[in-house]
């Protein structure tokens, strides 16, 4: 780092933002390091956060209504993800990431969210599920084969949920048969994000049955080896985001693609779904904050009655009251966050998080609808697109009340002899 | 008669941390200057200067560039700005510190500060055999927050060198040693032939600067920035200007409406206006 030459004047005991040092995503636990706020970022968490934000703006802002009316994620989109090595941020430099922090992804995710949520959950579930799945879990030829081609070029998606089985994963039917050195898949998975664009697929399947979900396998599927697209849904909110059925009919998959060992996929999808879910709490928050911060201004310049709306006192105590949300969601999301960079214990505080943003999300972008009035419920301003984007918070990635017996078992646990 | 040997550019981007371009400015209560604690970024023409040195490289035939630096003249903070430019690009920064709380530096001392590193870098013969003699300052037109648009004038002028402003589009012949830079005027364009060494200030057309790439973030860190303090180059940073006040604009009143071109006379005599 740079301040090594003024660091050495300092004395040790100085606790300044930088003295942080969360460059890899390896953790670091210095030994006299002082404890800091929650909103103490690194020098490089903190360019990155302006780079992102300046890209959000400038690119992603221009096409946000039009692929929202699309139904489409426009592909200079996905290409300038690439380009400003957003869809490695964790990876290794050896495999053409950006070697960076996981606080630094979830930075990246709550800033895109601010402007698209559609284009946040897009690099989220590439970066939190499908590279972490890869780089913690994939042998070393099978991070030197993809890991490259995740942060270039090849979209990921992650495949789990079926028609019958959402919260209930592990009931999943989708099969897997070893035939010679192959193992043949079949089956169908749905509701899967990035499945129009993706050419890589981490697929749950079950390999022996009568070994229940001690039998899920992860499998790398690559979209040449048959993963056809069957149906792209239409829906309520994140409209950019392709949610698909995707359809596996006798699909070839090479013995050398099974990621972390035959009987593993529950708990690789247990554990990493754990991480997604910080993913999915930067979301909200960036969506909650993009709503306020498009909203409050308007009530500024609106005038009733001879003057500004936002100075009507019940006005401004509704913008306190989300403002006091939008922090505690902040500050349980970062949490989560550095716990894990920290390599304590997050499950809870993930859960929490998750939970919290997304009701957050909620309250607020249907707030900043009321606030704008009727311009807010039109499209063209773009607030009410936050509202309806807001609705799956509580649902993917494990649902609210999914969240909230999770938090509840911590309790019980704990408190029950 | 044989060709001189094709020279090897190096680049120095003087930049300036200067008041974001988004910020609502506001009067500070004294009226002696703006409210300064906003957010503060690089100043937008000095992107484009950066942008600019980083595609002539591109441009060029590749090693016709041998080095871009960036260098600030500025409180601690301005190392942030340093940084984005080496995120951007550039190969290596330097940064001449003042103290905190010192009033801004003023264009004279700026170039005059520029003048002097330059001629310190190129009467060295160490950083002369490595980088090559500095040949191009590129910088922005004018910052943005006080708008006064002389530096690059100053320097050029302090240096002895050519000069060529409010660029909108800069060709850079390294065989004959020259650059050909268009440059916008009140009249519309106009191109200017300069020999290196040169001054070149940048105008909002000439590019469209890049984001700074998460990997290249990352790699900025491991480029250098040399630290400097006024007394290493001789420069006194004391204000010679006094500004008296400074005022928002007045606010802008009703106009009212006239019924012909004669009551509209009457109304331009009342006022004062004698012309007509």
């Amino acid at each position: 780092m740079f301040r090594l030459a003024a660091r050495s004047a300092r004395p040790l005991r100085a606790v300044r933002p930088a003295a942080r040092t969360f460059a890899t995503s390896r953790c670091v636990r210095e030994e006299h390091r002082q404890p800091t706020s929650l909103d103490t970022f690194t020098e490089e968490e903190q360019m990155l956060r302006e780079s992102v934000r300046r890209f959000a703006v400038d690119v992603v802002g221009p096409k946000v209504r039009e692929m929202d009316e699309n139904e489409m994620m426009d592909p200079s989109i996905i290409k300038g993800l690439f380009e400003q090595g957003l869809m490695g941020i964790e990876t290794s430099a050896e495999h053409s990431g950006a070697e960076c922090s996981f606080t630094s992804a979830i930075i990246a995710i709550e800033e895109l969210a601010k402007i698209d949520p559609s284009v946040s959950v897009l690099c989220d579930v590439h970066n939190t599920l499908v590279n972490t799945v890869v780089r913690k879990y994939g042998t070393k030829e099978q991070q030197d084969k993809y890991l490259p081609k995740l942060s270039e070029s090849w979209l990921g998606s992650f495949c789990l949920s079926e028609a019958a089985s959402g919260s209930d994963a592990f009931a999943l039917q989708t099969r897997a048969k070893k035939e010679g050195s192959h193992w043949i898949l079949n089956g169908s998975k749905m509701w899967i994000t990035n499945s129009y664009e993706a050419e890589f697929f981490l697929v749950f399947a079950n390999i022996d049955p009568s070994k229940g979900y001690k039998g899920i396998t992860c499998f790398i599927v690559e979209k040449d080896m048959g993963v056809q697209v069957a149906k792209k849904e239409q829906k309520l909110g994140i409209r950019a985001s392709s949610t698909c059925t995707l359809s596996f009919d006798d699909v070839k998959v090479p013995e050398e693609n099974v990621l972390g060992g035959e009987g593993n996929g529950y708990k690789i999808a247990i554990e990493i779904l754990n991480e997604g879910r910080i993913g999915i709490a930067a979301q909200m928050l960036g969506l909650a904050q993009g709503a306020f911060d498009k909203a409050v201004p308007y009530t500024f310049e609106r005038k009733q009655f001879g003057q500004p709306i936002g100075t009507f006192q019940s006005m401004q105590h509704q913008m306190a009251k989300a403002a006091i949300e939008i922090e505690a969601a902040r500050l349980l999301t970062y949490n989560a966050a550095r716990r894990k960079e920290e390599g304590l214990s997050f499950t809870r505080e993930a859960a929490m998080a998750k939970y919290y943003a997304s009701v957050v999300a909620q309250n607020v972008s249907g707030q900043a609808i009321e606030w704008c009035g009727g311009i807010g419920f039109t499209r063209e301003t773009g607030i009410e697109k936050y509202w309806r984007d807001s609705k799956i918070g509580a649902i993917y990635e494990g649902t609210s009340n999914i969240q909230l017996q999770t938090i509840a078992k911590f309790i019980q646990k704990d408190y029950s002899s | 008669m044989r060709p001189s040997p094709a020279r090897l550019l190096n680049i120095l981007v003087p930049v300036k941390r200067a008041v974001d371009y988004s910020v609502k400015i506001r009067v500070n209560p004294q009226q002696t200057g703006i409210d300064t604690n906003v957010k503060h970024s690089m100043n937008p023409f000095d992107e484009i200067a950066v942008e600019e040195a980083i595609r002539m490289r591109e441009r060029l035939p590749p090693g016709t560039v041998k080095h871009i630096k960036a260098i600030s003249i500025g409180p601690p903070k301005a190392l942030d700005v340093l940084r984005t430019a080496l995120a951007v690009g550039a190969d290596s920064a330097a940064h001449v510190a003042l103290p905190e709380n010192a009033p801004a530096p003023e264009p004279l001392a700026i170039a005059k500060t520029l003048a002097s590193y330059i001629n310190i870098q190129n009467s060295d013969p160490a950083k002369v055999e490595k980088d090559g003699k500095v040949d191009v300052v590129i910088l922005g037109k004018q910052a943005i927050d006080d708008d006064l648009g002389v530096t690059g004038q100053m320097l050029a002028g302090l240096l002895g060198w050519g000069q060529a402003t409010f660029a909108s589009k800069v060709e850079v012949d390294v065989g004959k040693n020259e650059v050909v830079v268009t440059r916008e005027i009140d009249g519309g364009a106009e191109e200017v032939r300069c020999r290196l060494p040169v001054v070149i200030t940048t105008d909002l057309r000439l590019n469209e600067p890049r984001y700074a790439s998460l990997p290249n973030i990352m790699k900025a860190k491991k480029k250098p920035v040399e630290k400097l303090s006024p007394s290493d180059l001789g420069i006194d940073y004391t204000p010679q200007l006094t500004t008296l006040r400074v005022t928002e604009p007045p606010k802008r009143v009703g106009g009212g409406k006239v019924g012909s071109v004669e009551e509209l006379v009457e109304r331009l005599k009342d006022a004062g206006i004698t012309g007509v």
